[in-house]
C-alpha cells in the first residue's frame, strides 16, 4: 500500500476541515468578544492556546480563521474549475482552430501576471474584503484548470473509444462531457487540492497585508500581521497561526500527492 | 625601537578612535511618515513640520518645548492700546541659507503669500484676522481687522514661518529658511538630511548633521532601534514594544504629552448620528480604559471633550460619557432605535485607530450598534472621510494645538453646526483678557461635551525612544516638531 502521504495528508486536512465545520456551531469562546483584561494569557485549561492581544481565545480564533481560509480557497478553486474546465475542454475539442488559440492565449495573458499582485490590485480598486479576495484568487485558478483539462483531453481525443463515439454520431460537446470529463476527473481532483493549498496561502497573504477578510472576522493572515510587533514578547501569538497555515498547506499537498498515486491506474495496477 | 613605534601607533589609533566616538555630532531620527513635501507653508502634513520646524524655518515667534510662545525672528514687539496694531522689531544679522539677507520685506512677503487668495497654506485661518503687513523703517507692523489675542500664538505655527522670497518656486523640494540647520538632500522614500548652518544668527547648534529616516512599519522601526541604525524615534509607533526598549540600558523611553485629542469622529449630518441621543448612546457604550489599555498599552489620558488635559483651561468632563452600556441601550430605545442600527467605521493606518477601532466596534456591537469596519490608507482617508465626508464614524487624533475652533466650522468633516458655539469662538478670538478667554474655552468644552459631537477617547501620549546618551529632545509635543536646536550627545 502506497499510502505514506495520503494518510497523514488526509488526517491533517480532516482536522482543519472539521474544526472549521465545528466552529459554525460551537467555539470555546466568542471571537468577537474583546476583553482587554485577560489578554496575553498563557495556554491553560480554559484557554488551550492562550489569548491574543485583545484577550480573545486563540483556539476559537484559529477555528473561525480556518473557516475563512477554507471558504475563500474553496470558492476560489470552484470558480477556477467552473470556468477553467469547460474552456479547456472546448479548446481541446477545437484543437488548432481559432477558438483554441483564443482561449489558450487568453490563458497565457492571465498567467503572465503575478497572481498576488493582481489580487492586490483588485482589492485596492474594489476595496478589501473576503469576497474580492475570492474573486481575485478564483480568476487565477481559471487558466490552471483550462490548461490541465486541455492537455489531458487532447490525448483522449486520439483514443479509439472517442472515435467510436464520434462514429456513433455524438457531437463534440456531448463527447467532451460524457467521455472526456469523467476520464480527467482524477487529474482535476489532484490539481484541485494543490490549488486549494495555494488558495489558502494567497488568502493568508492578502489578509496579512490587510486586503483579505476584514475585522472582526478572524483570519490566519491577519492574526500573523497583528502579532508582528509582539513577536519578541509573545511569540506564541505568531506561532499558532503560522503553524495552522503550515500544517494545512502541508496536509493539502500530501493529500494531493497521495491522491495522485492512489488514483493513477498504472500505479494502482502495481499495487 | 620598532616596538615603541608600534605601541605608539596602537595608542594613537585608539586615541583617535576614542575621540572620534566622544565627539559624535550627528544624529539619526526615525519618523513613521515621510513628508509629502518640505514646505510647511504649503501642506498640512504633520511630517513636514516634524522635519523643518525650528530646524530649517523660523517665524516671528515660535513654540518652546513647554508650548509657550517665545520670540524668534522678532526680537521684541509692542502692542497698541487698542490691541489692533502689533509692531515687531526684528533680529539683526539674519541671513537665509541661500545667502540673501533677511529683513521686514521678507516677513511682509511671507505673510502676504500665506494670506493670499490663491495661497495653498493649510492653516489660512491663522491669518484671517490680519488686515495688512507693512515694513515701517525696518520694523514689521501688522494691523488687524479686530483685536486678537491669538496673533502671537498664530505666528508661532509652522505654517507661518518666514521663507526666502527668491526661493519660493522650489520650496517643496529645496527649503530655504533662516534656521540653525540648512537643507542638504532628500532621498525620497528614505531620508532627509540637514546640516549645520555655519552662519546662524543665534546660538549655534551642537550637532553638525541631522538625518531624518522614514520607517513606516512598526516592526522595522523596532529592528532599526535595536540595531542602532537610529538614535531616536521621538514618536515611537508601537507602544507594545516600549517596555522592552525601556529595559534595554542603551535606550531611554521618555513619556510626554501631545496636543493629539484622539476622538471617535462622528458624521453629525448622517442619520441616525445626527440625533444627539444616538451620539450619547455611542459615548456611553465606549469603555475608554479598555481602549487606552488595548490599543495604546496604557499610554494615554482619558478625555471627555476636545481639549488637552495638560492645558490649564481644561475641564474634566469624562463623567459626561462614562462607560454605561445599559444607559446606552436605553438611550437607543429613546431615540427610536431599540434594535440598534448599522453604520460605518473608517480607520486610518495608525495603531490607535486600527486597534482602537476593533475594540470600539466590539463595544458598540455589545449595545446593538453594528459597525462595518474598513481600513483605509491615509490618502483614501483624506479623500473619503476628510474631504468627501462619506463616513459614519472614524477614529483620528487631532494633533494641532488649541484646535477647539474646528467645532465652529460647520463644513469641517464632522459637520457640527451650532450657531451659539460659532458666536462663542468668534468672541474668543476677539477677546484679549486671559481670564475671560479661559472662561470661554471652558464653556465651549462643556457645550461640545454635552452635545456629544464626537466620541472623546484619549489624549495621545508622546512616547519617545532615544539613545540614553542623546539629550535635549522635547519631552512633550506642544506642536508638530522635532526641534533639534538643543540636542547634544552626552559623553
Amino acid at each position: 500500500m502506497k499510502l505514506r502521504s495520503l494518510l497523514p495528508g488526509a488526517v491533517l486536512v480532516l482536522l482543519f476541515f472539521s474544526s472549521a465545520l465545528i466552529s459554525y456551531i460551537w467555539t470555546p469562546f466568542d471571537v468577537t468578544l474583546i476583553d482587554i483584561k485577560s489578554r496575553f494569557l498563557a495556554p491553560d485549561a480554559t484557554h488551550w492556546l492562550g489569548t491574543d492581544h485583545f484577550g480573545r481565545d486563540m483556539l476559537s480564533m484559529l477555528m473561525v480563521g480556518a473557516r475563512t481560509s477554507i471558504a475563500v480557497a474553496f470558492v476560489a478553486v470552484g470558480i477556477g474549475m467552473l470556468f477553467g474546465v469547460p474552456l479547456g475542454l472546448a479548446a481541446a475539442a477545437h484543437r488548432g482552430k481559432f477558438l483554441d488559440e483564443a482561449i489558450m492565449r487568453g490563458n497565457d495573458l492571465v498567467f503572465a501576471f503575478p497572481a498576488l499582485l493582481i489580487a492586490i490590485m483588485i482589492t485596492a480598486v474594489y476595496g478589501p474584503g473576503a469576497l474580492n479576495a475570492i474573486i481575485a484568487i478564483g480568476i487565477f485558478n481559471i487558466p490552471v484548470f483550462a490548461r490541465l483539462s486541455r492537455g489531458a483531453a487532447l490525448s483522449l481525443w486520439k483514443r479509439d473509444f472517442i472515435l467510436a463515439a464520434r462514429a456513433a454520431g455524438k457531437g463534440i460537446t456531448r463527447i467532451s462531457f460524457e467521455h472526456i470529463l469523467p476520464n480527467i476527473t482524477n487529474l482535476l481532483i489532484v490539481q484541485g487540492t494543490i490549488q486549494f493549498s495555494l488558495g489558502i496561502l494567497a488568502e493568508a497573504g492578502l489578509s496579512f497585508v490587510g486586503l483579505g477578510a476584514q475585522p472582526p472576522i478572524p483570519s490566519w493572515g491577519r492574526m500573523l500581521a497583528d502579532s508582528q510587533t509582539l513577536i519578541y514578547t509573545e511569540p506564541q501569538l505568531a506561532l499558532f497561526p503560522g503553524l495552522a497555515i503550515l500544517l494545512t498547506v502541508l496536509g493539502l499537498n500530501l493529500l494531493g500527492d497521495g491522491l495522485r498515486d492512489w488514483l493513477d491506474p498504472r500505479l494502482r495496477r502495481e499495487r | 625601537m620598532k616596538k615603541i613605534q608600534l605601541s605608539r601607533a596602537i595608542f594613537l589609533a585608539l586615541f583617535v578612535a576614542g575621540s572620534a566616538q566622544a565627539a559624535k555630532t550627528d544624529v539619526t531620527i526615525g519618523m513613521q511618515l515621510e513628508p509629502p513635501n518640505l514646505d510647511p507653508t504649503g501642506g498640512a502634513a504633520a511630517a513636514i513640520d516634524e522635519v523643518v520646524y525650528a530646524n530649517v524655518y523660523e517665524g516671528l515667534t515660535r513654540f518652546g518645548p513647554d508650548g509657550s510662545v517665545r520670540p524668534a525672528l522678532a526680537k521684541t514687539w509692542e502692542i497698541s492700546a487698542d490691541g489692533m496694531t502689533y509692531t515687531f522689531s526684528l533680529q539683526e544679522g539674519v541671513a537665509f541659507h541661500n545667502g540673501s539677507s533677511f529683513d521686514a520685506d521678507d516677513v511682509k512677503f511671507s505673510i502676504d503669500r500665506a494670506m493670499a487668495e490663491d495661497s495653498t497654506n493649510a492653516q489660512k485661518q491663522l491669518f484671517a484676522n490680519i488686515e495688512s503687513v507693512e515694513n515701517v523703517d525696518g520694523d514689521v507692523v501688522i494691523k488687524l481687522k479686530a483685536a486678537d489675542g491669538n496673533l502671537l500664538f498664530n505666528l508661532a505655527w509652522g505654517d507661518a514661518v518666514i521663507v526666502a522670497p527668491e526661493a519660493v518656486e522650489n520650496l517643496a523640494t529645496a527649503p530655504v529658511g533662516t534656521g540653525p540647520f540648512q537643507f542638504k538632500n532628500w532621498v525620497q522614500g528614505d531620508q532627509v538630511v540637514l546640516e549645520k548652518n555655519p552662519d546662524y544668527w543665534g546660538e549655534p547648534v551642537k550637532l553638525d548633521m541631522a538625518t531624518f529616516k522614514f520607517i513606516s512599519e512598526p516592526t522595522a522601526a523596532f529592528a532599526a532601534m535595536m540595531a542602532g541604525d537610529l538614535d531616536a524615534f521621538p514618536n515611537y509607533p508601537a507602544p507594545e514594544n516600549l517596555a522592552q526598549l525601556e529595559a534595554d540600558p542603551r535606550f531611554s523611553v521618555v513619556l510626554g504629552s501631545t496636543e493629539g485629542e484622539t476622538i471617535l469622529s462622528t458624521n453629525n449630518k448622517q442619520a441616525p448620528l445626527d440625533n444627539v441621543l444616538v451620539r450619547q448612546a455611542i459615548a456611553h457604550a465606549i469603555d475608554r480604559t479598555a481602549i487606552i489599555d488595548g490599543a495604546m498599552y496604557g499610554y494615554g489620558t482619558p478625555i471627555g471633550t476636545h481639549f488637552a488635559p495638560h492645558n490649564p483651561a481644561y475641564v474634566d468632563l469624562t463623567a459626561n460619557s462614562n462607560y454605561d452600556p445599559e444607559k446606552s441601550k436605553a438611550l437607543l430605545k429613546a431615540a427610536g432605535l431599540p434594535d440598534g442600527f448599522t453604520t460605518t467605521l473608517k480607520l486610518p493606518p495608525p495603531a490607535y485607530a486600527r486597534r482602537g477601532g476593533e475594540i470600539i466596534a466590539s463595544q458598540l456591537r455589545a449595545v446593538g450598534i453594528n459597525v462595518e469596519v474598513s481600513n483605509l490608507e491615509w490618502a483614501q482617508w483624506i479623500e473619503q472621510v476628510f474631504k468627501g465626508k462619506d463616513f459614519g464614524l472614524t477614529i483620528v487624533s487631532h494633533t494641532e494645538p488649541m484646535d477647539i475652533g474646528i467645532y465652529a466650522k460647520p463644513d469641517y468633516y464632522f459637520q457640527y453646526d451650532n450657531a451659539a458655539l460659532q458666536a462663542m469662538m468668534k468672541s474668543f478670538n476677539e477677546e484679549t483678557d486671559t481670564d475671560k478667554r479661559t472662561g470661554i474655552l471652558q464653556e465651549a468644552q462643556q457645550i461640545i461635551s454635552a452635545d456629544y459631537v464626537n466620541g472623546y477617547l484619549f489624549q495621545l501620549a508622546k512616547t519617545g525612544v532615544a539613545s540614553s546618551k542623546l539629550k535635549g529632545l522635547w519631552q512633550n509635543s506642544p506642536t508638530q516638531a522635532n526641534d533639534l536646536t538643543g540636542v547634544y550627545w552626552e559623553d
